[in-house]
C-alpha cells in the first residue's frame, strides 16, 4: 500500500499533464484493480465531465472498428483530440484473450493524440463496465475531446458497457436478416444513431427499409392507421423519456470513410438534443446512481467473502447443506445477521432521535 | 474467481515489423500467448517501427514480441527500442524477437536490449516460461 500511495500522486499529475505513458499505465492500474487504483480515479474524477462520450456496438465483424478508425481520423481532422477504448471478450478458460481491434487502426498511425487502448473483458461480469466506466474518467481527465467505447454487441456485459456513453450507435450489416431479428430483442433499444455499415453491398436498401420499420414500431407510435384500435394506443405513447428523439439511420462504407461526416452530424445532431432537454444531465444522473449502486454491491459482495473466508470457506458451508445439516437460508441469516446487527447499531448511535 | 487476484494479467503485443509478408508464426504465437492467459495484442502485418512504439506505449504491454523473418532486424528492432526509451517505456517491457535471425546478429540485438531471440523450431512452451519468468515487475 505504502508503495502505492508514494506512486499515485505523482501519477495523477502526469496524467493531468498529458503524459502518455502515464495515461497508459493508469488504465492498466484499473483493469488490474491494482492498490491504489480507487485514489487515482477519484483523484481524476473532478477533472472529467468535458469528453462526449460515444458508444460503438454491433455484431462481429460488422466493421466497427475499421468505422472507428475513420470516426477517430475524422474528429482529428476538424481539430479534436480522441481516445478509443476497444473491449474484445476474453477466454472463460484461460483469461487469455486476443485483442485485434488494434490492426484497423490504420489511419491514425504515428498519432499520438488518438490514444487508442485495447481491453478485454477478464472474465468478469459487471466488472467490465466498471472498469471502462474508470478508463473514460480517465482519458477524459487528460484531455480528450472525444471517446468512443467500442464493443461487441453480444450480451447484457456489452450493454452496460455501451451505457457508459452518451451516444450510442449500433452497426448494422446489410444482408444479416438474422441479426437484425436478434437486434429485436437485444441492442435495438439502445441504439441512438443506427449505421447500415457496408451500405455498397447487395441488401443495403432493404436493410435500411427493414431497420426504419422496427425503429418505428419500437416508437410505439404512427404505422397503427389500419389496426384494430383498442390494443395499440395502450402501450408506447406514454413512456417518451426521449422527448421524441428519433434515432437517424446513417449509411456508411467504412473502409472508404463513406458517410463518416453524416454520421458524425447525426452524432451532434442527438448531443445538442441531449443537452437542450436536459437529457444529458439525467443520464448522467442515472449514470452516477448506477456505478455507486454497482460499487456499493461489489464491496458488499467483498465484504461477505470474508465472512465467508471466517466461516471456514464456501466448500464448507457447501458441504453442510449438502450434508442437510442446514440450509441455504439458515447460511446466508448466519453470515449476514452480524453484519446487519452492526450497521443497525451504528445507525442507532448517529440518529438516536429515530 | 478471486484465487487470481494476486496474478496480474500479462499483457503482450505480437508485432510484425517492415515489409515480410507472412504471419502464420506470429499468429500461431498469439495464439499460444492466449493459451497460456496471457493478453494479446495483435499487431497486423506491415507495421512501421512507430507504430509498434505507439501501440506499445498505449497498451502498455509487459511484453513486445517482434516477429521477423525478413532480415531487417538490425535495423528495425533497435528503432523500436529507442522509441520505447523515448517514452520511458523501456525498462519495463521485455522485448524478445522471433523469427529467423542469424547467430551472428543476435548478440548485436541483445546488446541493443532484447532479452531473447526464438529461432524456428523453439518449443512453444519455452517461450512462455520465459516470459513468465522475465516479465518486469512493477
Amino acid at each position: 500500500m505504502s508503495e502505492a500511495d508514494a506512486e499515485e500522486p505523482e501519477l495523477v499529475a502526469d496524467v493531468l499533464d498529458g503524459d502518455h505513458r502515464a495515461l497508459a499505465r493508469t488504465i492498466s492500474k484499473i483493469e488490474d484493480r491494482a492498490p491504489g487504483y480507487r485514489d487515482i480515479v477519484s483523484a481524476l474524477h473532478t477533472h472529467t465531465g468535458d469528453a462526449e462520450v460515444i458508444g460503438v456496438t454491433g455484431s462481429p465483424g460488422a466493421g466497427k472498428s475499421t468505422l472507428v478508425d475513420k470516426l477517430a481520423k475524422t474528429y482529428r481532422d476538424r481539430g479534436l483530440t480522441v481516445g478509443v477504448i476497444a473491449v474484445d471478450p476474453s477466454s472463460p478458460y484461460t483469461g487469455g484473450a486476443v485483442l485485434g481491434d488494434r490492426i484497423r487502426m490504420a489511419s491514425n498511425v504515428g498519432d499520438m493524440d488518438v490514444f487508442f487502448r485495447s481491453m478485454s473483458a477478464r472474465g468478469q461480469l459487471g466488472g467490465l463496465s466498471t472498469a471502462t466506466a474508470d478508463a473514460v474518467k480517465a482519458l477524459d481527465a487528460f484531455g480528450k475531446d472525444r471517446i468512443v467505447v467500442e464493443t461487441v454487441g453480444a450480451g447484457q456485459n456489452e450493454v452496460d458497457v455501451v451505457r457508459t456513453a452518451d451516444s450510442v450507435v449500433v452497426l448494422v450489416q446489410p444482408g444479416s436478416g438474422d441479426d437484425v431479428q436478434m437486434l429485436k430483442a437485444g441492442i435495438l433499444e439502445i441504439g441512438d444513431v443506427f449505421v447500415v455499415n457496408k451500405a455498397d453491398m447487395d441488401g443495403a436498401a432493404t436493410t435500411v427499409s427493414d431497420l426504419r420499420e422496427m425503429l418505428h414500431m419500437r416508437d410505439g407510435t404512427t404505422a397503427g392507421a389500419g389496426h384494430h384500435g383498442a390494443g395499440t394506443t395502450a402501450d408506447g405513447s406514454d413512456g417518451d423519456e426521449d422527448e421524441g428523439w428519433d434515432p437517424r439511420i446513417v449509411e456508411t462504407v467504412a473502409t472508404e470513410g463513406e458517410g463518416v461526416a453524416a454520421l458524425i452530424d447525426a452524432l451532434d445532431a442527438h448531443y445538442d438534443h441531449l443537452r437542450s432537454t436536459g437529457e444529458l444531465d439525467r443520464r448522467a444522473r442515472t449514470r452516477t446512481a448506477e456505478e455507486i449502486r454497482r460499487l456499493l454491491r461489489s464491496d458488499a459482495a467483498d465484504l461477505l467473502e470474508e465472512e465467508i473466508d471466517r466461516h471456514g470457506g464456501m466448500a464448507t458451508l457447501v458441504d453442510e447443506v449438502r450434508a442437510r445439516e442446514t440450509d441455504p437460508y439458515t447460511v446466508v441469516d448466519r453470515l449476514l445477521d452480524p453484519l446487519a446487527d452492526c450497521v443497525r447499531e451504528r445507525r442507532e448511535r448517529d440518529d438516536p432521535a429515530e | 474467481m478471486s484465487a487470481g487476484q494476486e496474478q496480474r494479467t500479462i499483457r503482450c503485443l505480437v508485432a510484425k515489423v517492415g515489409l515480410d509478408g507472412h504471419d502464420r508464426g506470429a499468429h500461431v504465437i498469439a495464439r499460444a500467448f492466449r493459451d497460456a492467459g496471457f493478453e494479446v495484442i495483435y499487431s497486423g502485418l506491415h507495421r512501421a517501427p512507430e507504430e509498434i512504439v505507439q501501440a506499445a506505449v498505449q497498451e502498455d504491454v509487459d511484453v513486445l514480441g517482434i516477429s521477423i523473418l525478413s532480415g531487417a532486424h538490425n535495423t528495425l528492432v533497435p528503432t523500436v527500442i529507442e522509441g520505447l526509451k523515448e517514452y520511458g517505456a523501456f525498462e519495463d517491457t521485455l522485448v524478445i524477437v522471433g523469427g529467423i535471425v542469424p547467430d551472428e546478429d543476435r548478440e548485436d540485438l541483445m546488446a541493443a536490449g532484447v532479452a531473447e531471440v526464438f529461432g524456428p523450431g523453439t518449443p512453444m512452451q519455452d517461450t512462455i516460461d520465459f516470459v513468465r519468468d522475465n516479465v518486469p515487475h512493477r
